[in-house]
């Protein structure tokens, strides 16, 4: 494992990450030279305008997509040196996601959307740890119900549980709360610190929601592509 | 193993929630479609095949003029079929001082071996079906005989040194129609009696025939093992050769079901390709998820494979219990028309039905699930970013090879198979152009009309390629389905008029060219209108372009047969009407120069006999030599005489020759034909009622199993549109909610969808009667040998089949998405 400037161990490093797309108009820029390390356990939120290249980056981190140039670590590991079934098998072992619009798979109900990651990485029992998890998420009653049936705050309820079902070493969680009003909003972020905090997960949170970004240990911000701050947040 | 433990336990749940419900009814729909068409084909083709088998009253018959060793007979047993002797020769038979010459046939029990010799007990009586053969010491003699000899049941004939009592008129012999130029009146014995007549020793005209039958696959074997060993003195015969007129009609029947079997089958591939489209492009997001949360290419890929296999072996399952289900249904109710001894159809169309979906299921849904390999996991975040296109129509391509591979097996008409699949994907190309095209153009007219066709056109054209897809998928559905009706209207139309009502039922052979006026002033004075008389002159031909016929080579064993055999020679100034010519010219009506010859199409492939050819004839010890003028095609549906060899006029005129004549003769008219042979007892009547009875049933056969499969393929086909709309009802579900919620009616939602089903309809209709137009003349002309005519009606009912069937494919397969409430809608697609 490589260290950060605070000398803690980094779990995820971004070295020089760029990202170019071709266009109409030809090369675009979305992601120019951004460079980051992250501890084990930290909570970072990446803030910025629509536009700023935030999903991008959590794009890259995860390994969902490749670097123009400059490259990411994750656990020590160069993704860009990792094909792709390469890179899926870091996610398997060391990633959760919670995404805004859930992703849950419609044809699953609660309980088989949390099994899924654990029969994935051969889970020896998935159904009495997923059974857990969603009793930690106080869908206990509600673990047969299918995605159609149950609430916007419900299903993300789900997406945590699926996200923690494997006690990820990083979670990345984008907008999760942007289909949600705010005060299933702001239950739904108890529930992921508390779990976060219970699991010691390192945190990634995509956000444009100033206050929830203050309730993580560090903000990265980024406009137009660049990481225009990386603060550390007042206790 | 984990992708297994995976995939079983993910398709229960997708079963569950029904997501693999269309691409799994899709299958089960094409095995029970096939299943179904095959029983049918199988079974029905069988009852139509022995039917025509009746005119040899065996599946076979092997012929020589020398007693037949008893080795063929124990070879026939060991392949467990029956069989039964037959021989057969002339002698002249004396009641009192009246004598007569006839042409014995002295049978053994068992015979005939299919069909039923029908007897009665007066001349031109009431007849029944005989039980068995005549006892030994009494004999069935036909009704010219009869007349010749002025017998009546009861009397004794001399025949030979035996004695022998009328105890029968035969009024129809299965086999009767055989040689029947060279008929005289036919005498039938029991072989018990042949040796005390004393008429069987050396010289004499004996000629000896084995009937062999059984199980249609076992005689196939028989047939093929002893083709090759066949001594030169013993010709084989099947039932193909015997009977033209017969086979005309079930052949084009059995040619009729296989295009009706290659018809589902294509219909099938279209069914499953478009759901298997709709399976993978469903799958796409889970994958991306699946591959978010770190699941492997390799897991991928098996999983989707192996969910593939289940839907495959539960599809094949249903489908056959399905496709039995049918037949056994489809049999009871055909029970009287499918003969009772027809032996049980074989596994065969179940097998080749599964192997066909399966061979279906992969070729089709195998690209879109490769594609799925490739879903960028980018996909959870961005839901734009989309895989490769794979080759599907490389996939597809082989696919369709494999399956036209499966149907050479079983349909065996490699003519039919490229014709239809040439066709079909020519046709394709063709719908997906001018779709695109039609798409583009309808686009462009939305302004001007109302809301919900603005909405309809504007789907259309939005969704531009998978608009036109669906118009391919709706346009080939509805080529075949109007190709068949087509050629099925064509082809009962065909033998309706087979069974004209006034098609001639009586044939007069061997009149004298004396008695010719005689014979014609019968009929005038009983106001029956008088027969054509056709003139015959015995022949054999003795060399062709100088070269002894003995000496040539020949492609076949039939030609060697047919240039050897005594010919039936006749003249003609004008061509039949049931003749055309293929080749060369017919002579000018005023033709007097050296003798022309005009020879019949297969006769001349066979042989290798053409155009140009000198042929010569020992005709009553005289010779003649003719040259090839034409080639002709014969209508034996036509009923009328016809010969493979016509001269030219003049050719014949100073050598010896018989007329034949064929009429007709209505029931209440049949004393004229007693008053005929008792005027000219040497002329025999041949009374054609029973073959064209045979023909008849052949035909009813043969139409309902038209009818029967030509109902199954229309279901097949209303699936085929049935999945094409499924296959984009996600989206319109999303749409419909989004228009709903925006404050749009349900009425307005709906009518749009209709709207938008019409214009693709009316699309595909119009493309579908172009290439239905196009496929029935090319099947037409070159598979059934029917004559096509261009049918305006054909356009009209394309187009308003295809805005009907479509819109109700459409109004079922949309209802639910439209009535779903939005909010359901809206909420389920963030899942």
């Amino acid at each position: 494992m490589s260290s950060n400037e605070s000398g803690t161990n980094a779990v995820l490093s971004a070295v020089t990450l760029s990202k170019q797309v071709s266009s109409p108009e030809g090369s675009l820029t979305i992601l120019s030279d951004v460079t980051f390390d992250i501890g084990s356990g930290e909570s970072v939120a990446v803030v910025g305008p629509s536009g700023a290249g935030k999903s991008t980056l959590l794009a890259l981190l995860a390994g969902l997509d490749l670097p123009t140039s400059g490259y990411v670590t994750l656990n020590g590991v160069n993704l860009s040196e990792l094909d792709e079934d390469g890179r899926a098998r870091v996610r398997a072992e060391s990633v959760g996601f919670v995404f805004q619009s859930f992703h849950l798979v419609p044809s699953l109900n609660a309980l088989e959307n949390v099994m899924l990651p654990l029969e994935l990485a051969s889970h020896a029992n998935p159904r009495v740890a997923a059974m857990d998890i969603i009793e930690q998420v106080g869908l206990a009653d509600r673990y047969r119900h299918y995605p159609a049936q149950l609430s916007g705050g419900e299903k993300q309820r789900v997406a945590i549980a699926r996200a923690f079902a494997t006690a990820p070493a990083v979670l990345f969680a984008d907008e999760p709360t942007g289909n949600l009003d705010t005060r299933t909003g702001s239950t739904i972020m108890d529930l992921m610190f508390e779990l976060n905090r219970r699991s010691s997960t390192t945190l990634i949170l995509v956000t444009h929601d100033t206050a929830l970004a203050e309730r993580c240990d560090r903000i990265i911000s980024l406009d137009g592509g660049n990481l225009v701050s990386d603060s550390r947040v007042a206790a | 193993m984990k992708a297994l433990v995976f995939a079983i336990r993910s398709f229960g749940r997708e079963l569950r929630s029904g997501e693999v419900l269309v691409l799994l009814a899709a299958v089960v729909l094409a095995v029970a479609a096939l299943t179904a068409v095959g029983f049918l084909t199988d079974r029905i083709g069988k009852a139509v095949a022995r039917q025509a088998n009746e005119v040899l009253a065996a599946d076979l018959r092997l012929r020589s003029q020398d007693p037949i060793p008893d080795s063929w007979r124990e070879e026939a047993d060991g392949y467990g079929l029956r069989t039964a002797d037959m021989v057969a020769f002339p002698t002249v038979v004396y009641l009192g001082d009246n004598s007569a010459l006839s042409t014995i046939s002295a049978v053994s029990a068992g015979y005939p071996l299919r069909g039923t010799v029908r007897i009665s007990e007066e001349l031109f009586g009431d007849e029944h079906d005989a039980d068995g053969i005549p006892r030994p010491g009494e004999v069935w003699v036909d009704s010219s005989l009869m007349a010749r000899v002025s017998g009546k049941v009861g009397d004794v004939l001399d025949i030979g040194t035996a004695q022998l009592t009328i105890s029968a008129i035969i009024t129809y012999r299965p086999d009767q129609s055989i040689g029947f130029a060279s008929l005289a009146p036919t005498l039938l014995m029991n072989e018990i009696d042949v040796p005390g007549s004393g008429l069987i020793g050396e010289g004499s005209r004996v000629r000896y025939a084995l009937l062999v039958a059984g199980d249609h696959s076992r005689v196939a074997e028989f047939n093929d093992a002893i083709e090759d060993e066949l001594p030169d003195s013993l010709r084989l015969r099947s039932a193909e050769e015997s009977s033209e007129r017969a086979f005309a009609a079930a052949d084009r029947a059995q040619r009729f079901l296989s295009l009706t079997a290659v018809i589902s089958l294509l219909l099938s591939a279209v069914a499953i390709a478009m759901s298997a489209r709709r399976f993978a492009h469903r799958r796409m997001d889970t994958v991306a998820l699946m591959k978010s949360l770190g699941a492997t290419q390799g897991f991928v890929i098996a999983v989707a494979m192996l969910q593939l296999v289940l839907v495959g072996i539960i599809g094949v399952v249903l489908g056959s219990l399905l496709g039995f289900g049918a037949e056994l249904v489809l049999s009871w109710i055909l029970a009287d028309i499918i003969a009772g001894d027809l032996p049980k159809p074989g596994l065969t169309p179940v097998v080749l039905a599964s192997g066909s979906a399966l061979v279906l299921l992969v070729g089709f849904a195998l690209p879109s699930l490769i594609q799925l390999r490739d879903t960028p996991p980018l996909r959870v975040l961005r839901h734009d970013a989309m895989p490769p296109s794979p080759s599907r129509i490389f996939v597809a391509g082989i696919s369709l090879g494999a399956v036209a591979l499966l149907l050479y097996q079983s349909v065996g008409d490699a003519m039919l198979l490229i014709i239809m699949l040439s066709g079909m994907i020519f046709i394709a190309a063709a719908l997906y152009l001018v779709g695109r095209a039609l798409v583009d153009t309808m686009g462009r007219f939305r302004s001007g009309v109302g809301i919900a066709w603005r909405y309809g056109l504007a789907n259309v054209a939005r969704r531009g390629r998978a608009s036109a897809v669906q118009v391919v998928a709706f346009g080939l559905g509805l080529t075949v389905l109007l190709l068949l009706t087509l050629v099925r209207t064509d082809l009962l139309e065909g033998w309706r008029r087979t069974l004209d009502e006034n098609a001639p039922n009586q044939f007069l052979i061997n009149i004298q060219r004396d008695e010719v006026v005689s014979v014609a002033n019968i009929f005038a004075s009983r106001n029956i209108a008088p027969p054509n008389f056709s003139p015959l002159v015995r022949a054999r031909m003795t060399s062709i372009n100088g070269e002894s016929v003995k000496d040539r080579e020949y492609p076949t064993r039939d030609a060697e047969w047919f240039v050897n055999r005594q010919q039936n020679l006749s003249w003609a100034q004008t061509l039949s009407a049931s003749n055309e010519i293929l080749a060369g010219e017919w002579w000018p009506d005023d033709y007097s120069g050296p003798p022309l010859v005009s020879i019949e199409e297969e006769v001349s492939v066979e042989t290798g006999i053409s155009i140009g050819d000198k042929l010569q004839f020992e005709i009553a010890g005289q010779e003649l030599e003719a040259e090839i003028a034409s080639v002709r095609k014969i209508n034996w549906d036509s009923f009328q005489p016809n010969f493979f060899l016509v001269l030219s006029p003049g050719a014949l005129d100073d050598y010896p020759a018989t007329f034949i004549a064929s009429m007709r003769i209505e029931p209440a008219e049949r004393s004229a034909l007693a008053a005929l042979v008792r005027a000219h007892p040497t002329i025999s009547v041949i009374d054609l009622d029973s073959i064209l009875q045979q023909v008849r049933g052949i035909i009813e056969k043969a139409s309902l199993a038209v009818q029967a499969v030509f109902f199954f393929t229309l279901a097949a086909g209303i699936a085929v549109l049935f999945a094409a709309v499924q296959s984009t009802i996600d989206e319109r579900r999303f749409e419909s909610a989004m228009l709903r919620a925006l404050g749009a009616r349900k009425r307005i939602v709906f009518s749009g969808v209709m709207a938008e089903f019409a214009a693709l309809g009316a699309a595909a209709g119009i493309l579908a009667s172009a290439g239905a137009s196009i496929l029935a003349a090319v099947v037409a002309v070159k598979l059934f040998n029917l004559p096509y005519t261009f049918n305006p009606m054909l356009w009209v009912a394309g187009m308003t089949a295809g805005v009907v069937v479509v819109c109700a494919s459409g109004f079922f397969a949309a209802r639910g998405a439209i009535n779903s409430a939005p909010v359901d809608v809206l909420r389920g697609a963030g899942a």
